[in-house]
């Protein structure tokens, strides 16, 4: 898609799941010829990296999350939004025209941003994580889960994600261990059950990683009992890491206003940022619910906002 | 050039033996990731070609090659030189960042 770099373009979202997807079929029906960075290698978002959604209104057997993106993607197409496979690099947001640069150089100027840039992975933190990614530690099931046959398989994190990336592993390994910090799951109840009946999955709660261990491929994880402090090594030859998300704010932090874990913070219950003309939403600004269904929500009230903004313009 | 298809039977020919470096993309149908950084190495290989030769191996047809060279994560790309593997870079990237890490091998 090529777009006219000389003009002052009406918006510009930047983002491309439930969020910004949904924002460009709004944007795009109310005639503003929304620009729209998929991101380079991130198009679609987090539910790409997914497998069953089955909570999605209006899909009553479920549907695939990359094929819940694509409908996505076509649909805001359909209405003529300019989708660009490329990352925004650098934004200046202040002023009325706001100046945005992309992975190639080019310099793309609006009247109104939408942020929807969502969130990464949160990793462990540790030194020998990194090292061995890749080398049994990953961060994708459906991705990696494959090359995990026959194995035993460590899950950390409490959460909906860990229930599910658990619970497809079990497909692939000889047993999955979900390793929790705490005593409770955070996860919601069918996904939990769900876990709970797996006769594959095994639980240790109220444990903390504290290394990776091994040296050309994952061998074993060190562990931290968190009631007792009691250290121990089991034999482990791959780690799915699922501890949660952390906001991908960093091109913006210094213009937007974020809060200490860095999400971008709004105004009320609208979308609107601190900067005039900049609106954010999805998992960029939402640490609560965090569903595709609240993102594609969050979008459809950006593009309003900013529709709004324009017209008073 | 575009990237081309490598397998286990012509994995030494293609692959060892070559005298320019060669990234070998390790991918699978399935993998999201690995669909959303193919146009990016098509594009690598077609601006360096001579330089570098990029080429995809599909773990689900050929697991044994895959298995050899240890890959628990798709995509991972590793390059080799000279039959050895110099470098490793497991996910989807970016373009800049890719260039970036291959940078002293196709300056």
């Amino acid at each position: 898609m090529s777009v006219d770099y000389s003009k002052v373009h009406e918006v510009v979202i930047v983002g491309s799941g439930p969020a910004g997807y949904t924002a460009a079929v709004y944007t795009a029906r109310a005639q503003l010829n929304p620009i729209l960075y998929e991101g380079s290698v991130t198009a679609g978002g987090a539910l790409m990296n997914t497998t069953e959604v089955e909570n999605f209104p209006g899909f009553e057997h479920g549907i695939m999350g990359p094929d819940l993106m694509d409908q996505m993607r076509k649909q805001s197409l359909r209405f003529g939004a300019a989708l660009v496979t490329d990352d925004i690099v650098s934004m200046n947001l202040e002023g009325e025209i706001k100046e945005l640069t992309d992975g190639m150089g080019n310099t793309i100027r609006a009247k109104s941003v939408i942020l929807a840039m969502g969130s990464a992975y949160k990793e462990l933190g540790l030194e020998n994580e990194k090292r061995l990614s890749g080398r049994g530690v990953s961060w994708c099931a459906t991705c990696d889960g494959f090359f995990f046959r026959e194995q035993l398989i460590a899950v950390a994190g409490g959460g909906d994600s860990a229930m599910e990336e658990a619970n497809f592993l079990t497909k692939f390994a000889t047993k999955v261990v979900i390793i929790h910090r705490r005593e409770e799951l955070r996860a919601s109840k069918i996904m939990a059950e769900r876990a709970k009946n797996n006769p594959k999955i095994e639980f240790m709660f109220n444990t903390q990683i504290v290394d990776v261990l091994g040296e050309e491929k994952m061998t074993g994880l060190k562990l931290k009992n968190t009631k007792t402090g009691e250290e121990s090594v089991k034999d482990f030859t791959g780690l799915f890491v699922a501890i949660g998300h952390l906001p991908r704010s960093e091109l913006v932090k210094g213009q937007v206003t974020t809060n200490s874990e860095g999400y971008v913070e709004v105004e009320g219950r609208s979308t609107k940022t601190n900067i005039r003309g900049v609106f954010a939403c999805g998992d960029l600004v939402d640490h609560t619910y965090r569903q595709a269904i609240t993102a594609a929500g969050s979008g459809c009230q950006a593009a309003l906002d900013a529709e709004r903004f324009l017209a008073g313009h | 050039m575009a990237t081309e298809k490598v397998t286990a039977a012509n994995f030494n020919e293609v692959v060892l033996k070559s005298t320019t470096p060669v990234l070998v993309d390790f991918w699978a149908e399935w993998c999201g990731p690995c669909r959303a950084v193919a146009p990016i190495l098509e594009e690598i290989s077609n601006e360096y070609a001579g330089k570098i030769k990029i080429v995809k191996l599909n773990t689900d047809e050929e697991g044994s090659v895959a298995m050899k060279y240890g890959i628990s994560s798709i995509p991972t790309m590793n390059l080799f030189v000279g039959g050895e593997v110099v470098k490793s870079i497991v996910g989807a990237r970016p373009k800049p960042a890719i260039v970036r890490e291959l940078s002293e091998y196709i300056g």
